[in-house]
């Protein structure tokens, strides 16, 4: 791998760019590892990478069935944040905005992280009252947030709808510190440093089979042959359940929705922070890329389907919940949109826990929050492979904290999957 | 657009109705022990093919239906009455 720095750029402007090595190897699958990752989206590399990077293992395997960046992390809206309340949550989610402040050093890949702040409108006092109760609670424990008044909101984004508003805007909750990243250079980023340390990364490669044998997993067929390893990892959200139940273990509490995303024609500068909007049951955020294209998306399709593509009463909905809040953007063409699969947890929180099995591990469940939780993810499920015990914040992000009653409900929308959004 | 055969009001867009969630669920008795509740409550099969599935028909004639649908595909196999007697009822009318 050549190391992207100025002087390497500065040669290759002179040689024809004919320097560079490819980002990452294209390795024969061996028959033994010490870890397995199964799944190569953003969660399962990231944690490849702190595998080796900060627990010093070697011989680790990332298994991922179609291609680097062509499920999820291909199929997010990039927005990074931390403005979460639960005990563990919102210091979980607090180390992975810090991951993400110095990411692209680290990987030395540009991520592209743009802390342009999360604006989030509330449109009653009562909303700004609950908002207050989660900034001051975000604030307590070290995680920036302020609220904006009317004045200070118009001041920094003129072209909202102030004007003739079905539910009038108030005012924001902000995270000046939260913002957007690139997801094709953040997953590329993690491949490549992974790979930089020895990690195997195993595209086209599907499980298609586990092999129990005295309560631990002994082997697993793939579609690129058999394959062992010490410790085997799940990072597979969206099709979680069915590897699950690959084990023989039964249910999880997981139903996967689909969820969709929309780009429009690529326009000058005109939205400069994350904006999202959520009231009497739209529900609506929006980011200019860097390329010009406005990125938005709104709620899941509502009804529980595996399949990558949206349906059309949701594109509706988006593009009503745009026009009450950002009238300016009605004449903009969409490009494209397309629906991501995700494993929707009964309440609404993620699952990095040690399982039945004693050599299986579990990293799923992330709602529609996995883009933004993927380094921290990475960071703790690779520290509970390496030494066994989960850390302190995610001593709870366990799959028997419904039958203890310890549910991590953020938005106390009780056990219906599709409502955690 | 997935579209429903509603057994009251004739084939409808989806979007009249409501999804409620697994329809397979067996609820145990008020009794039971708290390991089934959890169970029952919280624990899914996440099927990935064919499986059964309540909606409401919320802007219709707001039955609840019991419905056989692909969660690959969205095809749909069969739609019935959940209640037991609107689905007597339902046989009587044909």
């Amino acid at each position: 791998m050549t190391k992207f720095n100025a002087w390497n750029v500065f040669k290759n402007g002179l040689n024809g760019q004919t320097g560079w090595s490819r980002q990452w190897r294209d390795p024969e699958p061996k028959s033994n590892y010490n870890v397995i990752i199964i799944g190569g989206g953003l969660h399962g590399l990231a944690t490849a990478y702190y595998l080796a990077k900060n627990h010093n293992v070697n011989k680790i395997a990332v298994l991922e069935k179609g291609w680097i960046g062509g499920g999820n992390a291909g199929r997010n809206t990039t927005i990074i944040r931390s403005n979460y309340m639960m005990p563990g949550s919102h210091e979980f989610y607090e180390h992975s905005l810090k991951l993400w402040e110095n990411l692209s050093h680290e990987l030395n890949y540009n991520v592209m992280f743009s802390q342009r702040a999360h604006v989030n409108l509330y449109h009653s006092p009562g909303a700004k009252d609950s908002n207050a109760r989660r900034y001051n609670t975000m604030r307590l424990h070290g995680t920036d947030g302020e609220l904006w008044d009317l004045n200070t909101l118009k001041k920094n984004i003129p072209h909202l709808n102030y004007n003739d508003a079905r539910f009038p805007i108030i005012g924001a909750a902000v995270q000046r510190r939260a913002g957007n990243a690139r997801h094709d250079s953040a997953v590329w980023g993690y491949a490549r440093a992974a790979d930089s340390l020895g990690v195997d990364i195993i595209q086209n490669c599907e499980v298609t089979g586990i092999t129990r044998k005295n309560g631990n997993i002994e082997s697993l067929q793939t579609s690129r042959g058999i394959m062992k390893g010490n410790k085997i990892g799940f990072a597979v959200a969206g099709n979680t359940s069915l590897l699950w139940q690959m084990a023989d273990l039964g249910n999880l509490p997981i139903e996967s929705h689909k969820l969709q995303a929309f780009v429009t024609e690529a326009v000058k500068p005109f939205l400069d922070h994350v904006v999202v909007y959520g009231v009497g049951g739209a529900h609506f955020y929006i980011s200019q890329s860097d390329k010009g294209s406005l990125v938005f998306g709104g709620d899941l399709d509502w009804y529980k389907s595996y399949a990558q593509r949206g349906n059309l009463p949701m594109v509706q909905d988006v593009a009503e919940a745009a026009m009450a809040i950002l009238p300016s953007i009605g004449r903009l063409r969409l490009l494209r949109h397309w629906a991501g699969v995700m494993d929707m947890s009964m309440d609404g929180t993620f699952f990095i826990c040690k399982t039945p099995i004693s050599n299986l591990y579990l990293n799923a469940g992330w709602n529609y929050g996995g883009f933004k939780a993927s380094p921290a993810s990475g960071w703790y499920f690779a520290d509970l492979i390496a030494n066994e015990q989960p850390h302190k914040y995610i001593q709870h992000h366990h799959l028997k904290r419904f039958e203890q009653g310890i549910n991590l409900d953020e938005r106390g929308a009780g056990p219906d999957p599709k409502l955690h959004g | 657009m997935i579209r429903i055969k509603c057994p009251y009001c004739g084939e409808r867009d989806h979007s009249e109705f409501t999804y409620g969630g697994d329809a397979s669920i067996n609820y145990p008795s008020l009794d039971a022990s708290e390991a089934e509740w959890t169970e029952a409550i919280f624990f899914r099969k996440n099927i990935k093919g064919f499986q059964k599935e309540t909606w409401h028909h919320l802007n219709g004639c707001r039955m609840w239906l019991e419905v056989e649908r692909s969660t690959i595909t969205h095809e749909i196999k069969s739609v019935k009455p959940c209640h037991p007697d609107l689905q007597k009822l339902m046989e009587l009318k044909k």
